[in-house]
Formats: C-alpha cells, sequence, structure tokens
C-alpha cells in the first residue's frame, strides 16, 4: 500500500511527469486570471463610456471608443454555452408500471426466483402467468403501433429529412440520404398511454404489499 | 335549463356503463359517446375505464391507508365502489356487495333494510340493496360532473335502464334511488328496447331495410348475471313502420358468471381427482379468472383445441408453487354449450325443483341453467302476444310465437359459438312448424349497447327518430277475499280484480270507481298484489275468480296507511283505486276517497313488515 508523507525539506531533482501537470496548471490558471481581469476591467471601461453615449452632445474620441466595445463585445459573448438540461425520469411512472407488472403478471416475483432448480415444464407453466399478466397490463395501459407498417424483411428508403429517433440506421452507413435498406426490425411506439393516476401520499415504493390472511 | 346532453346509464347487475349524446350537434347528427368513469382500482390508484363494475366494498377500518381512497372530486367517499370493490372483495368475499341490482327484485326482502352482504359475519356493517345502487348512481353523477363541470348530470336528459322483468317495486327503487342523489328528471327504459334503439341507431337509418312489417323481433340480453328476453313486433301505421314491445320474459338469474363457475367447478374436480389434494377457496377463485380467459381464447381461437390453466401460488415463490391443468374444447361445449344450451325440442320446460327447507337466504338463481329451456317456455306462453295485431298472423298450428328477427346483447352471446348454437335452436324449433327460419339482426355492440340506446332514447324522446311503443309489460291485480261462504279448513277464496291493464301507456291513468273498499284511517292496510304477462284482454275492473298457475305471479303486497289529517282514528273513508303510469315508468296506484276526491299513494315496497311476519 502506498503512503504519502508529505516532507517540506526535500526538494524535486528531476523535472517528472507529474511537475510537468502541475506547471502546465499553474499556466493555464493564470492565463485564465488574466483574461478575466482584462474582460472585467474592459466591461467597466464599457459601462463607463455607455452614459456618456446617451448624453446629447457626444464628442470625436468617444465615438471610436464605441466602436472597440463592440469587439469586446465579440470576446465576452464567445464563452458562454447553452447548458444542456437532461430530462429527469420521475421515479412514481417506473414504480407504478413495476407495480402493474407485479400485481397483474407475477414479473418481480419471477425474475427474483432463482429458475436453475426447476424444470423447463414449471419455468413453462409459470411463464404463462407472466405473459398472460404482462400482455394484460401492457394492452390496458399502453396503445402500442409499430414505428413502419412494412413487413419485416422489405426494402425500404429512408429519405433526407428522416427522423433518426424512429429510424435507426446500422450496417454499412455512407453516402447521402436517401438511404435504402433491409428493414430488420418494424419498431414499436407508444400511441397512447393510460397510466393510473395516484392519490396524494400514496408510496409508490410499495410495489406489492405483503399480504395477511386473518 | 335545458339539457345539453341525453345521458344513458346501464345500471347493470354486473357493470355500469354512462353513454351521452351531444344535443347541440346538430339537427339530425347523433354523436355517441362512452363516458370514461375514474374509478379506483386498488388503494391509492385511480384509472379511467368505460365500466364501472357493479360492487361495493365495505372496507374495515385499519384496511386502507388515510387517503389512499381519494377520488378527484372527494378526499373520502363513503363506498368503495368499482374495480376496488371487486378486486379487494375477490379476495375477502364477506366484505363484498354484489348483485344489488338483482335484489331489488327479489320478492319478500325489504330492499331498504341493510342485508348485504348476506353471508357477512355479524361485525361487517351491512348496507341495503338500495343504498348500494344509490352509491353507483352517485359514483356515475359525480364522474360526469367532474368531467363536465358547467353541465351538471341533474340538469341533463337522464334515462336508467332496468330489465324488461323487473317488477313494479324495483322500478320505483331504481327511480327513487337517482332521486335521491339528484336525478328527478331520470326516466327509466326496458334494457332489450335500449339495446334494440342501439341497432336502429347505429344502421344510420338503415334500419328500416333490414325489418319489415310482420317482422317479430326476439331480444335475447344474456348479461353477467342474468337473462332478459323481449319480443318486439314491426307494425305499420300510415306507412310508417312501427315498433311495439308485445312481451317481456321473467327475470331469470342466469347468466356468463355462472357459466364461468360451472367451468371451474369442472376443472376443480378433474385437478383434485389427478393431484388428490382439495383446491381451497382462493384457488378456485383464481381458477375460476383462469377459466375466464381460457374460455373467451377458445372462443375466439376455433384452431385451439386446449388452453392451459395456470393457478399461480400466493406466496411470493411462484414456479414452484403453480397448478397447472387445461381446458379442452370438448368440455368447453360440454360444459358451456350442452349445459346452458341443450338441444331442447320447444315442448320442454325449465325444470324446477322444490327448494329444501333450510335455504339460507340467498337470491333466487335459476334452477335450471338450460337457457333454451326458459326460451321455449317464453316463447310458448307468450304464443298469443301478437293476437291482437292484424300484420301478424300466426300459423293455426303454431305451437309457440314464432319469432322472424332475433338481436343479441350482453357478453355471453359475443361468443359466436354460443350465439350460432342458439339460433340454430330457434330455428330448429321454426322448421318443425314449417315456418321460416330467423334472421340474426347484425352490427350490435353487445357490451355498450344497453346504454348507447339509451343515450338515444333521450334523442328519440324529442321526437327525432322511431319510438317504440309498449306501455306496462303486464296487467296487475290486487287480491280480494270473496263473498263466498267459508268452508272450513279451507283458506278463504280470493279473487283477482283488475287494477291496471296490459300495456298502459305512459301518462295515462285508469280509475275504478265501481269497486268500493272501505280503508280505516290510521290503520295500515295491505292488499295481495299479482301481475300477468300473459293476459292481454283484461279490463279494469274485471275480476277473475279463476286462473292457471302460470298466468298470475304473486308479487309482493301492496300497502295504504290513511293519515289522520283532519279526521278521527278508526274511521272508515270509502275509496276507490286507481292506477297510472308516470312519464318515468313507473306503475303508481292510488286510493281516491269518494267524499271529498283526496288521493293517497299506495306504497309498493312493504318488503319490511312481510319480512318481520315470516320471521
Amino acid at each position: 500500500m502506498n503512503t504519502y508523507t508529505i516532507d517540506l525539506s526535500l526538494r524535486p531533482t528531476t523535472f517528472d511527469l507529474w511537475h510537468v501537470c502541475l506547471a502546465g496548471t499553474a499556466a493555464l490558471l493564470a492565463l485564465v486570471l488574466i483574461v478575466v481581469l482584462v474582460s472585467v476591467l474592459l466591461g467597466m471601461r464599457r459601462c463607463k463610456s455607455a452614459v456618456p453615449t446617451v448624453a446629447p452632445i457626444a464628442p470625436q474620441p468617444e465615438v471610436k471608443i464605441v466602436e472597440k466595445i463592440v469587439e469586446v463585445e465579440k470576446i465576452v459573448q464567445a464563452p458562454a454555452p447553452e447548458p444542456v438540461i437532461l430530462k429527469e425520469a420521475t421515479p412514481d411512472a417506473a414504480l407504478q408500471l413495476l407495480s402493474l407488472l407485479q400485481k397483474e403478471a407475477r414479473f418481480i416475483d419471477f425474475i427474483k426466483e432463482d429458475v436453475s432448480a426447476f424444470s423447463d415444464a414449471e419455468i413453462g407453466a409459470a411463464a404463462r402467468v407472466v405473459h398472460q399478466g404482462c400482455s394484460k397490463a401492457v394492452s390496458e395501459h399502453f396503445t402500442l403501433a409499430p414505428v413502419s407498417n412494412d413487413p419485416e424483411g422489405n426494402r425500404v428508403t429512408l429519405n433526407k429529412g428522416f427522423d433518426a429517433a424512429s429510424f435507426r440506421l446500422t450496417g454499412n452507413i455512407v453516402g447521402e440520404a436517401p438511404f435504402t435498406g433491409t428493414l430488420v426490425h418494424k419498431g414499436w411506439q407508444v400511441t397512447d398511454l393510460r397510466l393510473p393516476k395516484l392519490t396524494e401520499g400514496h408510496n409508490a415504493k410499495i410495489v406489492a404489499p405483503a399480504e395477511v390472511e386473518l | 335549463m335545458t339539457a345539453r346532453y341525453s345521458v344513458g346509464i346501464d345500471l347493470g347487475t354486473t357493470h355500469c356503463v354512462l353513454s351521452y349524446v351531444d344535443l347541440d350537434a346538430g339537427e339530425d347528427q347523433v354523436v355517441l359517446d362512452v363516458l370514461a368513469i375514474p374509478q379506483l382500482t386498488g388503494p391509492g390508484t385511480i384509472e379511467d375505464k368505460a365500466q364501472l363494475p357493479s360492487f361495493t366494498y365495505l372496507a374495515h377500518s385499519a384496511e386502507i391507508a388515510e387517503g389512499a381512497t381519494a377520488l378527484p372530486w372527494t378526499a373520502k367517499p363513503e363506498y368503495l365502489v368499482g374495480e376496488i370493490a371487486r378486486n379487494l372483495g375477490s379476495k375477502t368475499p364477506i366484505r363484498l356487495v354484489s348483485s344489488a341490482k338483482s335484489w331489488l327484485c327479489h320478492a319478500g326482502v325489504d330492499c331498504k333494510q341493510a342485508i348485504l352482504p348476506a353471508e357477512a359475519p355479524e361485525d361487517v356493517a351491512r348496507i341495503s340493496p338500495f343504498a348500494a345502487t344509490k352509491a353507483y348512481l352517485q359514483h356515475l353523477r359525480d364522474a360526469w360532473n367532474h368531467r363536465f363541470p358547467e353541465h351538471n348530470l341533474q340538469d341533463q336528459d337522464v334515462t336508467i335502464t332496468v330489465p324488461a322483468s323487473f317488477d313494479p317495486a324495483a322500478r320505483e327503487l331504481t327511480v327513487e334511488a337517482a332521486r335521491s342523489v339528484g336525478l328527478v328528471q331520470a326516466v327509466l327504459l326496458e334494457e332489450p328496447q335500449a339495446a334494440l334503439y342501439s341497432w336502429i341507431e347505429n344502421s344510420e337509418g338503415d334500419w328500416r331495410n333490414h325489418v319489415q312489417v310482420g317482422d317479430v323481433i326476439l331480444v335475447a340480453d344474456i348479461g353477467g348475471g342474468t337473462t332478459d328476453l323481449s319480443l318486439i313486433a314491426v307494425t305499420e301505421q300510415d306507412g310508417n313502420l312501427q315498433l311495439t314491445r308485445v312481451a317481456v320474459g321473467d327475470h331469470i338469474l342466469l347468466g356468463g358468471d355462472n357459466m364461468d363457475l360451472a367451468l371451474a367447478y369442472t376443472v376443480k374436480a378433474k385437478m383434485e381427482q389427478e393431484s388428490g389434494k382439495r383446491l381451497e377457496s382462493w384457488q378456485l377463485q383464481a381458477l375460476t379468472h383462469a377459466c375466464r380467459e381460457a374460455k373467451e381464447k377458445l372462443f375466439n381461437q376455433p384452431e385451439l383445441g386446449s388452453m392451459p390453466l395456470v393457478v399461480a401460488s400466493r406466496g411470493s415463490s411462484l414456479i414452484g408453487g403453480t397448478l397447472r391443468t387445461e381446458l379442452t374444447r370438448d368440455e368447453l361445449n360440454r360444459i358451456l354449450v350442452e349445459g346452458f344450451l341443450p338441444w331442447v325440442p320447444i315442448e320442454e320446460r325449465p325444470v324446477i325443483r322444490p327448494r329444501s327447507g333450510l335455504r339460507t337466504a340467498g337470491l333466487p338463481y335459476a334452477q335450471d341453467a338450460g337457457i333454451t329451456r326458459h326460451l321455449a317456455a317464453f316463447l310458448s306462453r307468450q304464443k298469443e302476444a301478437t293476437g291482437e295485431l292484424s300484420d301478424h298472423v300466426l300459423p293455426e298450428h303454431a305451437s309457440f310465437l314464432h319469432p322472424t328477427a332475433v338481436l343479441f346483447n350482453g357478453g355471453v352471446l359475443k361468443a359466436g359459438l354460443m350465439a350460432e348454437r342458439l339460433m340454430q335452436i330457434l330455428n330448429n324449433w321454426l322448421q318443425a312448424e314449417q315456418a321460416a327460419p330467423a334472421r340474426l339482426l347484425q352490427g350490435a355492440d353487445l357490451d355498450l349497447a344497453v346504454a348507447r340506446g339509451a343515450a338515444y332514447y333521450g334523442f328519440v324522446r324529442k321526437g327525432k327518430g322511431v319510438r317504440i311503443k309498449g306501455g306496462t309489460a303486464a296487467a296487475y291485480y290486487v287480491g280480494i277475499e270473496s263473498s263466498m261462504p267459508a268452508v272450513p279448513g279451507l283458506p278463504a277464496e280470493i279473487e283477482a280484480l283488475c287494477i291496471a291493464p296490459f300495456g298502459m301507456e305512459e301518462g295515462s291513468e285508469q280509475e275504478l270507481p265501481n269497486d268500493e273498499f272501505g280503508l280505516i284511517i290510521g290503520e295500515p292496510v295491505r292488499f295481495r298484489f299479482f301481475g300477468s304477462k300473459t293476459r292481454r284482454d283484461d279490463a279494469v275492473g274485471v275480476r277473475l275468480d279463476y286462473w292457471q298457475d302460470d298466468e298470475l305471479e304473486e308479487l309482493d303486497e301492496i300497502e295504504i296507511t290513511l293519515p289522520e289529517e283532519g279526521r278521527h282514528a278508526g274511521d272508515i273513508v270509502p275509496v276507490h283505486l286507481s292506477a297510472a303510469v308516470t312519464e318515468v315508468g313507473t306503475l303508481e296506484l292510488k286510493a281516491i276517497s269518494k267524499r271529498d276526491q283526496q288521493r293517497w299513494k299506495i306504497e309498493f315496497d312493504v318488503r319490511a313488515g312481510e319480512a318481520l311476519k315470516s320471521s
């Protein structure tokens, strides 16, 4: 196990990778500091000069300053990229779906069970419960439709501007649209969604309550 | 405020459906929609479904977390109804109220007394069939008002369907339940009629090309819990086709649920024989569920020879504890097709076994599961149903009424095999009497037709379509002791006095001025009350001193108590009786004083006293 101790009397004898990194970081930070300071300084000057431009009598030299300000604005705008907002999936809907699958299809019971000890016939019998229930739960709460109405195996052509989220290209992707290829999977899309609403204070984390028979 | 929508409510034995038509949508355009009813499906989860299961669950106070039963319109509903009730009740049947509607028509119980669930132990707070009916209507009303806050259901045209076989007391109770949730304007419509209205609406004006004068349409409605039969004749007036409901059948408690149960019991016996172990009640429940799905699969996919049935264990170990068996096509045919639609001649009648003395208080379920026997009995009994219509001439030798067209309704007949079989048997009967085979009217939506037809009826009531005529489906009588000298050892002879004839139209009234009764002020007076679905010619005031057993059916007694207002208790007031059919569709009996024309309403629902007397 490595242990690090701090000894201030030691002096580096070689210029190793760590030191190169350290020096680079220091230089970078210094550069950033200088840029920030310059921009703050120029920004303050712009603010000061903005007031005189509003004034009715504008002397000639000050017009030149306005030209300079335009340049400064370019500098300020550059380091402001739009922040990417990722959609946060709400846990309730996911928990609800689990709960529905467990209620109708004993889904969690099935996947939580160790299947290695059972014969295929036994697993098959249980799989019917799961299949029947899942099918009921899914068809009750979702309306599913294929993305592509062509039969699988057919040649299909995707024109320029096709929705890349609905159609995924695979294999030999070269050249420009239109693309022609074989439809391997027709895709699925949910056209209607009917999830149960939940009452205030309903604990969705209990996907199946414990049952006690009296 | 004028109604914007015509709303039809199918208040079924197992499901309720609400359908509506926008009356402002355009002149003759009918745009029908079915309301997606928000309901709890489990504690804390709410889903929109087209059907509201007619079940009420009486939850224990510790059973459900606080706030887990909130609905979009209320934080805590009084009763749990709909899918949640059925789900929770499948595991705790002692707290589940089901088939409240069938109880409404059950003679001999007080429908406003808290008697359901009938099998519940002492400390479960029971509710009355009336309260359960009210709860379903209230849920539907709230769901509507939540969806259309600007058009309250209380202000719309509302039609509620009832079985054609509902007696006057059950109709009255349904209307009363509707009134108690604010639907004072609701009118009643018979379910088979609603199904036919739906077929007419669905044909978009083309129905006239599918039926002709002289047709008799048999509407066979086999739902989850009941079987309802009606006959509707096609006649002509001033060159226009007209529809007249000429007969309705008895209230038969036999339907799709019986079929699933029959399958489950057969499979259970098979499994117990194979494994040597008894199945527990929860396993039977799961088996019933699995049988229902297997049945549908086998019916829909004729190429399948059998369907595996699996009963999963209750614990989290799914694979180890799963029981497996299968339902074969042979079994399905034997149990459902042969069992419920047996191939019988028209002369056959339902078997009636004497009830055993130790019967628990329950619904009078049909003893004979053979629907075709019930149908044979109905058609034979109603041989004279079209006797008064000049366009309908039955051959001399006919032993039953010959329907020429058939309209199906109800989930059971969605199975092609069952529908075909019923048609075959009917056509076989017709063929035996050299009559043309009946044809099946196509294009009905068997699950939602009743609600849709009821919504369309609101449109028809505005004079925008053909209206089925019919009036009361029975003649009504009160029993009076005859003035014969008493014979020791024999009960006093009773005569039936007709107070309302067959086919009384809505909004009409018939008085009986020549028969007087002396009523004692302040004391309840009871009459025995009878109905007949076959005696079509008895006018008001006719006294019958003899009738066949199957002609008159005894209903619950009716009761009248004259209030003491301005009179002395014990005084005798001479009155005569009057019967009216209200616009709503209920029968109203009144006693009218000879002296000052004062009127008192006669109550149907006197089953309370009846129950006390017999207990």
